[in-house]
């Protein structure tokens, strides 16, 4: 191991814990605990949006699907972007103005209904655990690689380390651990793209004329069609981008971090800023590591073409700009699962023991105590769960998250904000519906079952024919939220209208 | 039906009359207009992309020397992206405008902000 990238290693984990130890002197409420007590500012929070939300799938996946795929790659780029909108125009300001710490204190807002919280919180750890274990999954191959340390040592570190930020820090630490992350991988990916762009002497034109010849594909490099050739499965999987960002729930939880639906707005506007010049620069990560590292040595490294952000900087910059970029790549695992956490256990303490259990009946101290178990214990579940899912393929659980997320949280936020007939029953089945059934399209798509033994997880043929399930699922969270409110038939218009006058205005809750 | 009461007599409460007022449809009005139709252009804009790559051919042909219709589309996206959001924030310091005083109203006739 050269000593650069464990200098510049240690050099991050150093500033995190700095971070760490000061953020644990301002936590000492559980509302600073969750949500560094509301304090953020709007650039600050739209940093830590984008910290959050450009994982190790983001960094080193999409820069791997361009390097290999071309056009296709860069599709994923597009949805992610193209997600915020549905994040500001619909989501963000009346799930800052009715919710308090997590997802279900929204949908509360307007059911007061034991089940529809606890369907909530299910909703959200299984998304949570989903999405933690690609990141675990990826980190620890990450890390191996990098670091040639074996694959479970990775995964425990990682996982000592977020569960530190989280127990002695909580949002303030993760918050600033996402904030430094999102401004090194800028800067990163930044340097890393002016040199690319120099190689090809400025000229986007140029750039485009080359790569016609410098991969494999010839021509096809630069066009649709090279991995995505089942037209439904592509719109399928835009589908899951696009509107999985918004029913995500460690970004959703990001939106209780600022004071008022106005910051809120404006976090959001930062985010789309700064991850649509990430994603515009996903370009040049791709293009350049099909140029010159070249297919053969990316596919070599790690068959899904992980590595080709690190080989890139490593043939431009030589070792430092790739221990750099390593240690990046760290830093963008550790504010990510850190986030993960977090709303893992507000799903835990806050819904389920707080308010299901415990009715709301508990003293500061009792919450604050069941956060900080409860982050222990989505830390070490996570942990173990990793440490024996060492084969899955990542891209598949994160594409698996978004198709939940967008699928069981998504229609039942739009219903409960938009929807005036929208009652209780219809909340709990549109979560049921959405969940259930993508979980089960995909235990049943070409991603679990291949006929091509090693191909995916068991060999047979599959009986869903698409790879990712949204464009099925979403439809059928929404359907199944129409039929249960239908069905149901109660109404509580008194209720709505005080959720519509709150969502709209920010008018607080009255206390009585 | 009287003002203040439903239809079974009962008086409604404060919520009820104030998503009732002139000034809060009024809003809300606003907002509908500005936020659907964006929304579906948006969803459109999007998914045409994907659309027009699966089922035609018409964006791989080179649009500026080797580049190709595909890459232009979704440059346009990214610029979508950035104009709406600009769009978004002008046209909600106005609607947080109308809200604020609609809540002021609300707070001095008695009701409480906490």
């Amino acid at each position: 191991m050269n000593p650069t990238v464990i200098i510049l290693f240690l050099l991050i984990v150093l500033s995190t814990l700095v971070v760490t130890y000061y953020a644990a002197k301002r936590t000492k409420t559980t509302s600073e605990f969750y949500t560094a007590g509301g304090g953020l500012t709007g650039w600050q929070n739209g940093l830590a949006i984008a910290g959050d939300y450009l994982s190790a799938a983001s960094f080193l996946g999409i820069a791997g699907a361009i390097a290999l795929t071309g056009f296709d790659g860069f599709f994923f780029s597009l949805g992610y972007l193209v997600a915020y909108l549905v994040v500001l125009f619909i989501v963000a300001e009346p799930l800052r103005n009715l919710g308090k710490y997590t997802l279900a204190d929204m949908i509360n807002s307007r059911f007061d209904a034991k089940k529809v919280r606890g369907v909530a919180a299910i909703s959200t750890i299984t998304i949570v655990i989903f999405y933690m274990i690609a990141q675990l999954v990826g980190a620890g191959a990450l890390i191996q690689l990098l670091f040639n340390i074996d694959y479970w040592v990775a995964v425990l570190i990682v996982g000592v380390m977020m569960t530190i930020y989280v127990l002695f820090g909580g949002m303030t630490a993760t918050s600033w651990v996402q904030i430094i992350k999102a401004v090194l991988l800028m800067a990163a990916t930044v340097v890393i793209s002016f040199i690319v762009l120099s190689k090809f002497n400025f000229n986007i034109s140029t750039m485009f004329s080359e790569m016609k010849t410098a991969t494999p594909l010839g021509e096809d490099y630069l066009n649709p069609g090279v991995k995505y050739k089942v037209p439904l499965d592509t719109l399928s999987l835009m589908t899951a981008l696009v509107l999985g960002t918004a029913g995500l729930p460690h970004i959703l939880m990001r939106f209780f971090t600022v004071r008022d639906a106005k910051t809120a707005r404006s976090s959001v506007m930062w985010a789309t800023w700064i991850v649509g010049v990430f994603y515009i620069l996903t370009i040049f990560l791709g293009f350049g590591a099909a140029a010159f590292v070249g297919s053969d040595t990316i596919v070599a490294a790690n068959s899904a073409g992980n590595m080709a952000a690190p080989l890139l900087a490593e043939v431009l910059g030589g070792d430092f700009l790739m221990s750099f970029i390593s240690a990046v790549a760290f830093a963008t695992i550790l504010a990510v699962v850190a986030g993960l956490v977090l709303s893992g256990a507000s799903a835990f303490a806050h819904d389920i023991y707080g308010q299901i259990i415990k009715k709301g009946k508990v003293t500061e101290k009792q919450q604050m105590y069941a956060a900080k178990y409860a982050s222990v214990g989505v830390a070490i579940l996570s942990i173990l769960i990793a440490l024996f899912a060492q084969n899955m393929n990542v891209a598949f659980l994160v594409s698996l998250a978004f198709c939940i997320a967008g699928s069981a949280n998504l229609p039942v936020i739009i219903y409960t904000i938009y929807w005036k007939r929208f009652n209780t029953a219809g909340a709990v089945t549109a979560m049921l519906s959405g969940l259930i059934s993508a979980l089960v399209l995909v235990s049943m798509s070409p991603s679990v079952f291949s006929p091509v033994e090693g191909a995916a997880i068991f060999v047979g043929d599959p009986i869903f024919p698409l790879t990712n399930p949204a464009i099925v699922s979403v439809p059928l969270g929404f359907l199944g939220g129409l039929v249960g409110t239908v069905l149901s038939g109660k109404k509580d218009l008194t209720r709505f209208a005080e959720v519509k006058f709150r969502a709209n205005t920010g008018f607080r809750k009255e206390t009585k | 039906m009287g003002e203040g009461r439903h239809h079974d007599g009962k008086e409604k409460n404060k919520f009820e009359k104030v998503v009732e007022s002139k000034e809060f449809k009024e809003l809300m009005d606003r907002k509908k207009k500005f936020i659907v139709p964006l929304t579906i252009f948006f969803l459109v804009f999007y998914f045409a992309l994907p659309i027009l790559t699966s089922y035609t051919k018409i964006l791989h042909q080179p649009a500026i020397g080797d580049i190709t219709w595909v890459w232009i589309f979704a440059l346009a996206q990214f610029i979508m992206t950035w104009t709406l959001v600009t769009i978004y924030m002008k046209k909600s310091a106005a609607f947080d405008m109308l809200a604020q005083k609609i809540v002021e109203e609300e707070v001095s006739k008695g009701g409480k902000e906490q």
